[in-house]
């Protein structure tokens, strides 16, 4: 039997986006749609006194405009994750569809719907909208004090969440003679995602219900929300997703599908698009927390750690939008990743006037990593033990159980993943050769792991559905409601039903869109759950189906069905091979019987009670020009364990792509405010420092293949683990060359210039 | 100079080697002619101020981003969009197909504007490093793919071209 998972076939998408003639949203929108066009605050907070429109409305073509005064008075949660039916594990609704109370530059004040863009946008500007100014805080720990502005009603000093582990007696241990204390404060930046498709959707009524055709990465969970903001049964909600120009993460929350849906119902269920545009991307859909951790580690000089402390500090900015989840997924990597007896952590989200913060690829990881990977360097420079050494004495051992996800580590996947990457950099021989350097131009090499869990049990619900439905030639089309968003699940998901029904790749064809109305239900694509979450319902799926149609096989052929098979599209005598009727003959037959005719389809719900440990690592090596301040990055190598491949190629191509996000995370990217207006200094892609073609070395991808023992097909996450360690690797690598921790990054000029200045190698 | 208020204006230009017509609004630029009255889905809008690519066309062979070229400068000119590069009978060039086979397209969106660039770069019959090829294919930002396969697939066509052997 041929099999086609593990094979690097190509994307079944590919021939279609190569051509230009895949279509995303805008390519699906009449022409004849009327133009929306948010008008945005101009202040980090305060109240919205008055919006006059009467000039907005007289600009030619314009035909309504909503302001705050007439958005319903409903407050609706956006976070992309499955609802709870617990009102106390629901998602925080805390923004209405346009904002009387404005908490960030740019909270979204009023609307205008258009008959062009022009219009649209030039009626934006004739609104007067008078605000009553009050402080506002940006800094996360500013806005805990006492005093600080009140951002959200409901939340005192601004914590929205905080939560804590506990593990031994930290206050007690850390008193052992001899311990040798690390200390540091690591803070990592706002970054934005960046998908080169800005978020957009239109909307307009049909029957009764609003009909929504969004560039999201989760329909179902979607429509939920328009439920809710719009106060309109569920059911009345469809929402349509056609391929989308990336999400990573921003687009795992409904952005302005509720507010384009509302603009829709107030104009007779016309047909409504908003796009959002570039600047609006940047400040108004979501960004990456901003986290401030501290640690403090208590080590004995052979290395051992005998006492940890992590409080985290995640900048929430105006609304709660994923909230808390992020944090606390680094939080609770922390004890685990380097398991110790004695542990006390903290976290807290807390409001700020900043954009939204929420899911972005990582989830809270990458920061969690950039502060915990540093610290471990750190420890090492203190204890004067190879970083490499430390790791491998102190790191999650094999066996390794979470008590609470029951995750466990199943293989020595961190040292295998090491070896790989160490081997690959030829890392041993340059650690030493980069040892006490002199002069202005120095070189250095870091190592970074990182720990990543896939999907979201049990914190929240796993559940994946699919639907196969067979055609009269013997191929069939699926549906699941796990979205293809560029990662290539598209495909993936064709290679499982191929070998999983037993049919050739070339007859399985899957259905990119997801619309509401007739894909099986499903939360979408995140928290890499996708070939993990997906895999289960597939399997089970086909395993249906197949049963369907042995069993009409053996109606057709006479023979029981214990000797029958179905391999490559043929159905098959087991006991000698023989091949006695094609599929495509078998559902022919079926369908058009004149005595039983039976169209075989299955469609089955797999709901997921386990989770998989994905781990792996970075290598960089740096050039650090000390009189320039500026490091720069010659190799960077990823080695990752996401289990069995089932697309080796677009497994590369997935870490390549994670890997760039981390180079400008560590040296590049940051989106940055005026400390005195609270407004984006820098939200747009020419200013905002997106790594090009030019800001990179050869990327170098690597994988150590143990099979995921809970998964059908052996895999687990590899979307969003390649970008959680470069960063830490080349702040690492830079320690290396300078001997100086970096304490932030982005790691730019002014960041060096700050730390060289205070570490003596430069001066004015 | 004389103020006047001409909205509209009409613009000739041969568009993937057919010659065209449109009367088209002064203020829109070529990505809006382009999508809007020619339904050319490959020109993509990720920023309409000139800085990410993915709405490149060719004009007179050379790459612009058509997000900052008005439409009605497109007269006389010979506009190539990706939707040109298709044989008859929906065969893809060998840089289209370069890209699919060596996995540099994720989400498609920023593909289009890449091709078209590396259309230019091959189309100059010259041979370049890859420091040149990165310089030369820097206007267009990715968010999927790290540029890495991206390089693969335009090198490997380069040489092809060329009649050369890929280097190791």
């Amino acid at each position: 039997m041929s099999k086609s998972v593990g094979k690097s076939v190509i994307r079944v998408d590919a021939y279609e986006k190569a051509t230009g003639r895949a279509k995303y949203m805008d390519d699906l929108c009449d022409r004849s749609a009327l133009i929306a066009k948010i008008c945005h605050s101009t202040i980090a907070h305060g109240f919205v006194k008055s919006v006059d429109t009467s000039a907005a409305e007289a600009v030619p073509g314009v035909v309504k405009v909503l302001t705050c005064f007439d958005a319903p008075d409903i407050e609706f949660p956006t976070a992309g994750h499955p609802w709870s039916t617990d009102p106390h594990h629901q998602d925080v609704a805390d923004r209405k569809l346009l904002n009387r109370h404005v908490r960030y530059y740019g909270d979204e004040v009023a609307v205008v719907i258009a008959e062009d863009e022009v219009a649209a946008a030039q009626a934006v500007r004739a609104l007067k909208v008078e605000y009553e100014e009050l402080p506002f805080v940006l800094d996360v720990q500013e806005a805990m004090k006492d005093g600080a502005p009140q951002i959200q009603e409901r939340a005192q000093n601004n914590i929205l969440a905080h939560s804590d582990v506990r593990r031994g007696d930290y206050e007690t241990a850390r008193r052992e003679p001899g311990l040798i204390k690390v200390e540091g404060w690591y803070d990592t930046p706002t970054v934005q995602h960046c998908h080169i498709e800005n978020h957009g959707c239109f909307a307009y009524e049909e029957a009764g219900r609003v009909v929504v055709v969004s560039s999201t990465q989760i329909p179902h969970i979607v429509r939920r929300v328009v439920g809710q903001a719009l106060g309109i049964p569920w059911g009345k909600v469809r929402i349509i997703k056609p391929y989308i120009g990336g999400g990573f993460g921003n687009k795992q929350d409904a952005l302005y599908e509720p507010l384009c849906a509302w603009c829709s119902t107030k104009v007779g269920g016309r047909l409504v698009k908003l796009e959002c545009s570039r600047e609006e991307t940047f400040v108004s859909n979501r960004v990456r927390h901003a986290i401030r951790t501290h640690i403090i580690s208590y080590v004995r000089p052979d290395g051992t750690l005998v006492a940890r402390k992590l409080e985290a500090f995640s900048n929430q900015g105006a609304y709660a939008s994923h909230g808390h989840g992020i944090v606390a997924k680094g939080m609770n990597a922390f004890p685990q990743l380097y398991p110790c007896p004695n542990v006390e952590c903290d976290s807290w989200t807390v409001y700020t006037n900043r954009p939204s913060a929420g899911a972005m690829r990582g989830y809270g990881i990458p920061q969690a990593m950039f502060a915990g990977e540093s610290h471990i360097d750190d420890i090492c420079k203190a204890i004067h033990m190879s970083p490499l050494e430390f790791r491998r004495k102190n790191l999650m051992p094999v066996g390794y159980v979470d008590g609470f996800s029951k995750n466990e580590l199943y293989s020595d996947t961190f040292n295998q993943c090491m070896d790989k990457a160490l081997e690959l950099l030829d890392y041993r021989k340059k650690f030493e050769e980069y040892q006490n350097q002199t002069g202005p131009i120095r070189r250095g090499v870091g190592l970074a792991v990182f720990w990543y869990n896939t999907a979201v049990w049990p914190i929240s619900l796993e559940s994946s559905s699919c639907r196969m439905v067979l055609n009269q030639d013997g191929s069939l089309q699926f549906q699941t409601g796990e979205t293809e968003i560029g990662q290539g699940c598209d495909t993936a998901y064709s290679q499982m039903v191929a070998d999983a029904v037993g049919i050739p790749l070339g007859d399985v064809h899957v259905v990119s869109t997801q619309d509401t109305d007739i894909t099986p239900f499903g939360t979408g694509a995140y928290a890499s759950r996708q070939t993990y979450i997906g895999g289960f319902s597939i399997m089970q799926t086909a395993l249906a189906l197949r049963e369907r149609i042995l069993a009409v096989a053996h109606e057709q052929t006479r023979m029981p069905i214990s000797n029958l098979d179905l391999v490559d599209g043929q159905i098959v005598r087991k006991s000698d091979g023989r091949v006695l009727k094609s599929l495509g003959d078998l559902a022919t037959e079926s369908l058009y019987s004149l005595e039983s005719s039976r169209h075989i389809t299955a469609e089955t719900t797999a709901q997921i009670k386990s989770n998989a440990y994905s781990f792996g690592c970075s290598f960089a090596e740096v050039e650090v020009d000390i009189p320039m301040c500026k490091a720069t990055l010659l190799r960077l190598v990823n080695v990752h364990d996401c289990g069995t491949l089932i697309n080796p190629a677009l497994a590369e191509a997935q870490v390549h792509g994670g890997m760039s996000m981390a180079i400008g995370y560590g040296l590049s990217e940051e989106l940055k405010f005026d400390e005195k207006t609270g407004k984006p200094l820098n939200n747009n892609l020419l200013d905002y420092k997106l790594s090009t073609f030019m800001d990179h070395p050869t990327l170098e991808a690597a994988f150590v293949e143990n099979p995921e023992p809970t998964s059908p097909y052996g895999t687990k996450a590899l979307g969003e683990p390649p970008a959680c360690s470069g960063a830490p690797a080349i702040r690492n690598a830079i320690l290396n060359a300078t001997g100086v921790a970096i304490d932030s990054c982005p790691i730019t000029p002014h960041v060096l210039y700050r730390k060289f200045k205070e570490a003596g190698l430069i001066n004015d | 100079m004389e103020k006047h208020n001409i909205q509209y204006q009409t613009v000739r230009f041969n568009l993937n080697g057919k010659d065209v017509e449109r009367t088209v609004d002064v203020r829109a630029s070529l990505t809006d002619m382009l999508r809007n009255d020619f339904r050319m889905t490959s020109v993509k809008k990720g920023c309409e101020v000139g800085e990410c690519g993915a709405c490149n066309v060719l004009i007179d062979g050379e790459a612009f981003n058509s997000c900052i070229y008005l439409a009605v400068w497109a007269e006389g000119k010979k506009v190539r969009t990706l939707e040109g590069l298709l044989g008859p009978n929906g065969e893809l060039s060998d840089i289209q197909q370069a890209f699919v086979d060596e996995a540099a397209i994720q989400c498609g969106f920023c593909s289009p504007g890449f091709i078209l660039t590396a259309v230019e770069i091959l189309e100059s019959g010259k041979e370049y490093t890859d420091a040149e090829l990165r310089k030369l294919l820097s206007g267009h930002l990715c968010r999927c793919t790290g540029y890495e396969n991206i390089l693969r697939a335009v090198k490997k066509t380069m040489y092809k071209r060329l009649g050369k052997e890929l280097p190791r």
